[in-house]
Parts: C-alpha cells; structure tokens; sequence
C-alpha cells in the first residue's frame, strides 16, 4: 500500500478495522480472564493437595509436583501445540478458541498453584496447631484459619501472574485464535504497512495491560498498608 | 481415535532436538547478556541520572514491560525490512529479545541498586574504607548476591521464551519440532518429547544456577 | 478410675528419643504439674497426648478408654475431652478475641451461634477481657491474648485441660494475672489439669501432685511437700535448690 503514513492512516482507520481489533482485544481478555479463573481454582486444589502432608498419599502428591513443574517449565507455544494436535487427534469439533482456553488454563494452573502453595507454606505453622487439637478437618482449617490469612500474600504475585499471561496470550495466536495477535497478522497481511497493523496492537496491548499494572501497584500497596483483616 | 503413538518414528530427529536445544540455550544467553549490559545503563540513569534521562528509560521500560514480547519481534521482523534494515531471522529474535530483556533487567537491577542500605556504607566508612574499597568490597558482593536469584530465574523464563523464535523461521528446538512434524505430522510425540526437553534442560538449567549461586555466592536459592 | 493414664509411653522426633518410657496417671478433678529441667520432654508429652505428635510405642488412656493415634476416630474423640493453651498462645490471627472462641463450638461442634456467643462473653468477662471482645490477637498484649486462648479452651467443655508453660513467654509483670486467671477458675470449675510450668510458686499452690521430669524420663512423682520441701531422688534435690521459690 503506497502513499504517506497520513493517507495510510486514514485508510487504515475504518470502523471494520476498530471493530476487528476490539473483537481481538475481547478475545485476549477472554482467554487470560478464564485461564487464570480456572487456572486459579484448580491451582489451588493442587496447593492444597500438596499441603495435606500424610492425610494424601505421597504419590498423588509427587504426580502433582510433578505436573506443576511441567506446566511452568515448558514453553507456552509448546503446552499450546500439544493440545491443539491432542484434540485434533481425539477428533471432534472443538473450536480453536476451546483449544486455547483448555491450554491456557493449564499453564496458568502449573504457576498459579505455585504461588498459592507460598502463599499457604507462609502462614505460621502454630495456626495449624491450633485448629488440629480443636478437631478442625483440614478442609476447615484452611477454610476458616489458613487461607483468610494467606490470600494477602497470594494476590499481589497472582495479579502479577495474570498481567504477564495476557502478553503471553499472544501466542495463542499460532494455532488460530483470533486473538489481538492475529488480527494483526491479519492485517498486515491485508496489506497495510506492519508498522500500522503490528503498531496499532503493540498500543492496544499497552493500553489493556499498563492500566492494569497501575492497579495491581495500587492494591500491592493497600494490602502492605492495611496489613489487618 | 484409531491413531496409535509411535516415539519410535521420532528418534532420528533428537540430534536436531539436541542441536536446537543448544541454539536455544545460547540465543538466550546472548539476549540476556545484551539485555543485561541495557539493564545496568537503563538502571543506572533511572537511579542517578537526570529528569529527562529518567523518563526516557521509563518509558522505554513501561512499553516493552507491557506489550508481549512476540509483538514487539513481530514489528522488527517486518517493519525493519521496510526502513531498509535487512536482518536474518535470527537477527531479528535477538535484537527483539535484547530490547525486551533490557527493560525487564533495568528494573530487576533498579531493585537491585536500591536494596544496598545505607547502614552497610556507614558501618564500613566507620572502619575507614574508602569509597571505592566501601563499594568493591560491601556495596558490589551484596547486589550481586541479591540479583543473582531473579536474574536467572529470568534467564531460565527467556530459555523458555526463545520457543517463539520458531515463528519466524529460527531452528531453535521448537522451530526443530516444526521442521519434523512437517516431515512426519506425528505432533503429539514430537511435542511431548520437545516438551520433555525443555523440562530436562531447565531443570539442569536451573540446578546449575541454584549450585553456582550456593557455592560461589553463598546465596540460598531453592530450585 | 484415673482421668489419664499413661503408661510406658516412647516418642522420638527427628530421630531423637525425647520421651523414653513415660508412665503417669491423673486422677479425675487433680492438678497435676509437670516441673523439669528445659528439654526433659514436658511439652512434649502434652503435644504427644494431644495428638500433635505421635507415639512409637506406649498406651494413653483417657476415662479408661486406651488412644490409638492412627486412628482419626480416637482422636477426635480425644480432642473433644481434652484442651491445650499453648506458650504461644497460637490464637487464630484473622479473628477477634470473640471469634476465637466462638468457632470452635459453633463450627466444629454444631452448637447454636447464639447460645455460643453468650457462654463465650461470660468467659471473657470471667478473664477480664470482656471489653476486649472484639479486638484481634495484634492488638493485645501477650498477657492478654493467653488469657483469652485460655477462655477459648474452656468454651470447649474440656474434662481434661493442659496448660503448656503458658507464662513461659510473657513479660514478667503479665504472668501474675495469667496465674491468677488460672488461680480463680480452678476455684469456680473442677477441672482434671495436667500443667507444665516453670513457676513454682504456682505449682506449689494448686497442684495435688507434682511430677519431676528430666531426659525423657520421670524421675520422681510426689505432692508439692514432698518435692519441694523433700525431694528424695538427688536428681530432683538438684533441680529444686537451683530453682527460686516463692
């Protein structure tokens, strides 16, 4: 496409372009939102698991260190590919955006049970004492004892967690999703100069993920300040 | 699912995984080495340096911090072309890894500059040291033993990060995978097995880390 | 029929042996105390009694009834006789003085919240602590935060209350009033204690008997005359004239 950055602006500049690239906004948002939702709760069913000592057999605990450290040692594209290929095996028709979700909740699975196992392992060990002889199940002691104190310590890096996974969304779009990533490939293969198509979710991308790094700055600070109930 | 998995079909190309395991592992140390030469100035200047130097390394810091890091290679790989910078593949994942790994060690090492307390300084000027000597022999071992731990826990997340180089064409281990599952389209395995590598080089990886930083450091890390 | 009775009981912790053959008996509605050199075991048998840690070998019998401590059943069961107040008072840090006493009873055993919430401030105004009902652990003082985890024992119903060195980590001029806590509800309630304690003017005062524990061992088993006034074992003589009564 010729002409001066203006007149490419302007062509650029489209209503079906914006709405194109807000659906890809959506969709990065759709993805990091409901892995690290998922991700978060089977996490902590993990870290919990893993913090029962004896009341769990040993070797459900090891699978489950085992399969944490799986998840966060292997590249995303890879977790990415090796589900899209297992589903194409198990044939059916998933969509890609399934495959996408189903893949990233198991990344954010692997890192977000880490960091809720710190978060439990930070809480003083005479808290557990103390529910133990008043014939708490362990389900109750975390419940009423253990994890309203240790959700301070838990949110601040599983915020943290999910301002990385949204950058780390953008290879979703290698097996298809239309992600904010993709929409720029489209574009650019559109012909628009990749300055404008991979500019425009470069700034897409800071403006959904700087406010947020704002807020999570913000809620670390409150929660350090406010350090009560 | 009448697909049966077969590893066996696979094992010629684990020299090329090997291969493209080390490619990876290296790519990652020159980013990280580059990245960290950019950290030391970028945390150097937002520290001590002037207003306007501040700002411009903050929002060097700011925008490559929050925008993924495939994009911003993206950009290079195909704006650069266009300015008349003509680059390899490669090229252009280093240079994008580079500039990536800048910001985030700028404000690794930032953290790092600002955790020496004023209290080490002043006990070891007590004693008479001099500032160079206070700084050679107090102020350096303390920020490398704090930095040590976060910056190879970086390293080890931009070995992982190296994978999408396979985008654009470089044989690192993933772009290896690529390169086999288009000869044989037996993916799972293929993945699996690269997936497998990845756990075993990080994990060698980091275990080196953790003894070196014990050893040479006397810096406790856990794995 | 004792209210416990122990007999021969092992514990090792770390593959140290730190209980070599305990055997004692409390008798129902009898204070007895636990006095020894630090690391003679005496905490330790109250946190092996209590389930925190298990036996090697030995028997616990509580009403008779002998514990088997892998059993979940028996020890529930245990823990629904029997209280422990800890040297670090390990009151639960995300709730009130109140809450910490109330959840016990309302959330573990079922109770009505109300009826609950009522006995809980009796308690409380019994410790002298009524006005610090809801006031959370950080805010209290040492002193303060044992009285209530001693309240919160009580509203347990225990027949069996142990108290393990629970001045040990207070402030000097706190533990008079931990003491006379403890003092004053022996005196409105009959309960069986078993109590380790450092104080001996204490120990003297409320125990019906006194036991001198030291390596893991019972070394000699007495009432508060005979121990402090006459100990027979040199070993206890020892003991007794390098520690300051009142």
């Amino acid at each position: 496409m010729e002409g001066t950055f203006a007149e490419q602006l302007r062509e650029f500049l489209t209503y079906a372009n914006a709405t194109f690239l807000l659906s890809g906004m959506a969709t990065t948002l759709v993805l990091s939102v409901s892995g690290c939702v998922i991700g978060f709760l089977a996490g902590f069913g993990l870290a919990a698991v893993r913090k029962a000592g004896g009341r769990v057999p040993w070797i459900v605990r090891a699978l489950v260190a085992v399969i944490v450290e799986a998840f966060r040692r292997v590249p995303f594209l890879v977790t990415l590919l090796i589900v899209f290929f297992a589903f194409q095996l198990a044939g059916g028709n998933v969509s890609v955006l399934v495959v996408g979700i189903v893949s990233v909740s198991l990344i954010a699975t692997g890192y977000l049970s880490e960091i809720v196992r710190a978060g439990l392992d930070g809480v003083h060990p005479n808290q557990w004492d103390s529910a133990i002889v008043a014939n708490f199940t362990y389900l109750q002691t975390l419940r009423y004892v253990i994890v309203p104190q240790a959700w301070r310590v838990i949110l601040p890096p599983a915020f943290g967690f999910f301002l990385m996974f949204i950058k780390d969304s953008a290879l979703a779009s290698q097996i298809g999703v239309v992600e904010l990533t993709y929409v720029g490939k489209v574009l650019n293969n559109k012909g628009y100069t990749p300055a404008l198509a991979f500019g425009s979710i470069l700034v897409l991308y800071f403006v959904l993920s700087y406010p947020l790094a704002l807020l999570g700055r913000y809620l670390e600070l409150r929660l350090a300040q406010a350090k009560h109930h | 699912m009448d697909y049966t998995l077969q590893f066996g079909q696979i094992t010629r190309f684990l020299p090329g995984f090997f291969t493209g395991a080390l490619i990876s592992l290296s790519l990652a140390a020159m980013a990280f080495a580059g990245g960290l030469l950019i950290g030391l100035a970028g945390a150097a200047l937002k520290t001590y340096g002037s207003q306007l130097a501040r700002r411009l390394v903050g929002i060097y810091v700011v925008f490559f911090t929050n925008t993924p890091q495939l994009v911003q290679i993206f950009f290079l790989f195909f704006v650069l072309p266009d300015a008349g910078v003509l680059l390899s593949p490669y090229s252009a994942v280093l240079i994008g890894m580079t500039l990536n790994a800048g910001a985030y060690l700028t404000e690794i090492q930032r953290a790092g500059f600002l955790s020496v307390r004023a209290q080490e300084i002043e006990a070891a000027e007590t004693i008479g040291m001099s500032r160079l000597q206070t700084i050679r022999h107090i102020v350096m071992p303390h920020i490398v033993r704090t930095l040590f731990p976060p910056l190879s826990n970086h390293y080890i997340s931009m070995v992982l990060g190296t994978s999408m180089a396979a985008v654009f064409g470089v044989n690192e281990l993933t772009g290896q995978a690529m390169s086999a599952n288009a000869e044989t389209f037996r993916a799972v395995e293929i993945y699996l097995v690269v997936g497998a590598i990845y756990i075993a080089v990080t994990l060698v990886a980091s275990a080196l880390l953790v003894l070196a930083g014990r050893h040479l450091l006397r810096v406790r890390m856990a794995l | 029929m004792p209210k416990l009775s122990i007999t021969n009981l092992v514990a090792d912790y770390a593959s140290t042996r730190v209980l070599d053959g305990i055997s004692l008996e409390v008798e129902n509605g009898d204070v007895t105390s636990l006095i020894g050199p630090s690391g003679s075991g005496k905490s330790t048998l109250l946190r092996v009694i209590v389930g925190l840690l298990k036996p090697s070998s030995g028997s616990i019998r509580v009403d008779g009834r002998s514990i088997d401590y892998d059993h979940a059943d028996d020890l529930r069961a245990m823990r629904d006789q029997c209280a422990i107040v800890f040297q670090a008072y390990n009151l639960f840090q995300n709730m009130t003085a109140l809450q910490n006493i109330t959840i016990g009873p309302v959330k573990i055993r079922g109770r009505n919240p109300i009826e609950v919430r009522g006995e809980a401030m009796a308690l409380l105004e019994k410790v002298g602590l009524a006005d610090k009902a809801g006031s959370y652990p950080d805010e209290l003082s040492g002193g303060q935060q044992q009285r209530v985890a001693i309240a919160r024992a009580l509203a347990l119903r225990p027949r069996l209350l142990l108290l393990d060195e629970v001045t040990s980590a207070l402030d000097p001029e706190l533990v008079t009033d931990v003491l006379d806590t403890i003092r004053m509800l022996l005196r409105d309630h009959k309960i069986t204690m078993l109590v380790v304690s450092h104080e001996m003017g204490f120990v003297r005062d409320v125990s019906s008997r006194v036991v001198f524990m030291a390596a893991g061992r019972v070394v000699e088993v007495g009432t508060p005359a005979q121990i402090f006034a006459n100990p027979a074992e040199p070993r206890t003589r020892d003991f007794i004239s390098k520690v300051r009564t009142l």
